[in-house]
């Protein structure tokens, strides 16, 4: 237990690791969020039988992009994508660009549960709204989204666990955190203490993330 | 007033139409409640879509008060459709807002002021009896309850018409007297037009004024409840006053002509029966009855069996004369289900056979 605290290589780069994992799950989940909400509704709606069909559209938009994104391997994904990262952070190094490709590997998942979400709010539900004279937002805003807020709550909190496992692997093409740690120190030279401290803290980072994720969606929950 | 004329739906199937309307037709004058009875398949959800616009018809029209509402742009649909207020069969709350919020919901819509719309809240719940409900959620309400806020929400943005699709068919019988009182009670305060569709005759013989029968699209009988009720030849009489399946009775008068009598309004209060075996000197038995209020007159529905040796055709003639509804009656009559129309419906019908008993013993 003494190794913990004397290990030379927890000392100096733990709390820069840590601090930089938390920069990639926290810049890329606002990121997925902001882009895979939208994207998830806009499949949702444009879907055959949808607030407003768009058959063509939404068939490109979901087989086309959404799975063949989400068919790519990430570890492939991410390395196919350094030279965008470096087109819009200017470096393909560091937490900030590797988000660039997390961002964009979480997107489509993300998007895919926002829709499935939506797709649970009951039909009756819109068929009231529509019938009290509800533009097609109102209904957005009003019904889908805030009667799938628990379910909506509850994909976000599985998309940013699955970014804490994605972080640890954009670690280990440039990206820094805590996968890099465990895979310089604690694979590339041998140091056990590293690698249990490592999967430790990754364990923990997970545990609050989903207890604080189902706290806020139970309580959101009123059904 | 609403009226609708010669509406028609359509549906494509692949290369095949199916006709979910054809031809609807009806009018319902403001403060008046009417129902609309048919069997799953009838057309009735497709008739509730094409009110709302939540389907466009293919042809005809829909109108409240003079005003069109079936040729409408798309931008105007939603302001004619805050003319119609509807109540679903489970409610349609939404989960995530209170009572409070669900009725709040329709005034939201247009931007209503906050305190206006506190103030239009508290008024409404009230009228339908949830008074300190305000803050439960819908989840912690019976299914009366729910139902109640949801008739408080389709009244927020002051409708001509209230729209009611099977806004009984969730709920257990003494419930649905309630919610069915509620109705006819907000009804005459608010000089509503009221449409009620469903399938349980109970709801028709409690609160409408008026009926339709719906049937594969089209409405194949209608007429104000007292009217219809009386009329032996039609399908809602049978069905609005029902006989149980008898055999005509072995033993003493074993082999006489079995007759069908419709007593309705004054004629219900004449000792008619005794008058005819005092008159023709011969006995009778009542092998069935049903005796019912409709629309605050009596009706009465006899299976009466005569004599052997009695002459029908002067009974007939007799009863006639005194203005009662008599015909003989089919040698044996089968207790199927008064509304079932031909064959081809007999499935649906089955299912619903049951329920039409249970509603119609119940009520009785």
């Amino acid at each position: 237990m003494n190794d913990i605290f004397s290990n030379p290589v927890l000392a100096k780069a733990l709390p820069e690791a840590i601090v930089e994992t938390l920069q990639m799950v926290g810049i890329s989940a606002f990121f997925t969020v902001l882009v895979g909400l939208p994207l998830g509704v806009f499949l949702h709606v444009t879907a055959p039988g949808g607030l407003r069909p768009m058959p063509v559209t939404n068939r490109i938009m979901s087989d086309v992009i959404v799975n063949i994104t989400r068919s790519i391997p990430f570890a492939i994904l991410m390395v196919a994508l350094i030279p965008l990262a470096r087109l819009l952070t200017g470096t393909s190094l560091g937490p900030v660009a590797a988000s660039v490709s997390l961002s964009i590997g979480t997107i489509p998942f993300f998007a895919r549960l926002v829709e499935t979400s939506l797709r649970d709010v009951h039909h009756g539900k819109i068929d009231a709204a529509q019938v009290m004279g509800s533009t097609k937002m109102q209904v957005i805003n009003k019904v889908m989204l805030r009667e799938s807020l628990p379910a909506l709550v509850a994909a976000t909190t599985t998309t940013v666990v699955t970014l804490v496992g994605y972080s640890a692997m954009a670690g280990l093409v440039g990206g820094g955190g805590l996968g890099k740690l465990a895979y310089n120190y604690g694979f590339q030279r041998f140091d056990v203490t590293v690698m249990i401290v490592t999967i430790v803290l990754i364990i923990v980072l997970v545990q609050v993330i989903q207890l604080v994720g189902e706290r806020i969606s139970r309580s959101l929950d009123h059904r | 007033m609403i009226t609708v004329t010669d509406l028609r739906k359509v549906y494509r199937q692949g290369k095949k139409e199916v006709v979910a309307l054809d031809g609807v037709t009806l009018s319902v004058p403001k403060g008046s409640i009417h129902g609309i009875i048919g069997h799953s398949g009838a057309g009735k959800s497709t008739l509730v879509r094409c009110l709302t616009l939540l389907d466009r018809p293919t042809s005809g029209s829909v109108s409240i008060d003079g005003t069109e509402l079936s040729s409408v742009r798309a931008s105007e649909i939603r302001a004619a459709r805050r003319r119609i207020g509807m109540v679903f069969q489970h409610a349609n709350l939404m989960d995530a807002r209170t009572a409070a919020g669900n009725v709040a919901h329709p005034l939201e819509l247009v931007k209503t002021p906050k305190d206006k719309i506190r103030a239009k809240v508290a008024e409404l719940l009230s009228l339908v009896g949830l008074e300190g409900f305000e803050n439960a959620y819908p989840s912690q309400l019976s299914g009366g309850q729910r139902q109640r806020v949801g008739i408080a929400r389709a009244l927020a943005a002051d409708p001509d018409v209230l729209l009611c699709d099977e806004p009984t068919s969730a709920l257990d019988p003494a419930t649905t007297d309630e919610i069915l009182d509620l109705i006819q009670d907000l009804t005459r305060r608010l000089q509503l037009t009221v449409l009620i569709i469903t399938h349980e005759m109970n709801v028709v013989k409690r609160v409408c004024d008026s009926v339709s029968l719906l049937s594969k699209g089209r409405i194949i009988e209608h007429g104000a409840l007292k009217d219809v009720a009386g009329n032996l030849e039609s399908k809602l009489a049978k069905a609005l006053l029902p006989l149980p399946a008898s055999e005509p009775l072995k033993g003493a008068l074993q082999g006489g002509t079995v007759l069908e009598i419709l007593f309705a309004g004054d004629n219900a209060k004449e000792p008619v029966l005794t008058s005819v075996a005092r008159h023709f000197d011969i006995d009778l038995n009542v092998l069935a009855g049903s005796v019912e209020t409709l629309g605050g007159q009596q009706f009465g529905h006899l299976r009466v069996q005569l004599a052997e040796n009695a002459d029908a055709d002067a009974v007939l003639a007799y009863l006639h004369q005194r203005g009662i509804g008599a015909k003989v009656a089919a040698a044996n009559t089968p207790a199927s289900d008064p509304l079932e129309l031909d064959s081809a419906e007999s499935d649906a019908a089955e299912a619903n056979a049951a329920e039409f008993n249970d509603v119609t013993g119940r009520n009785s």
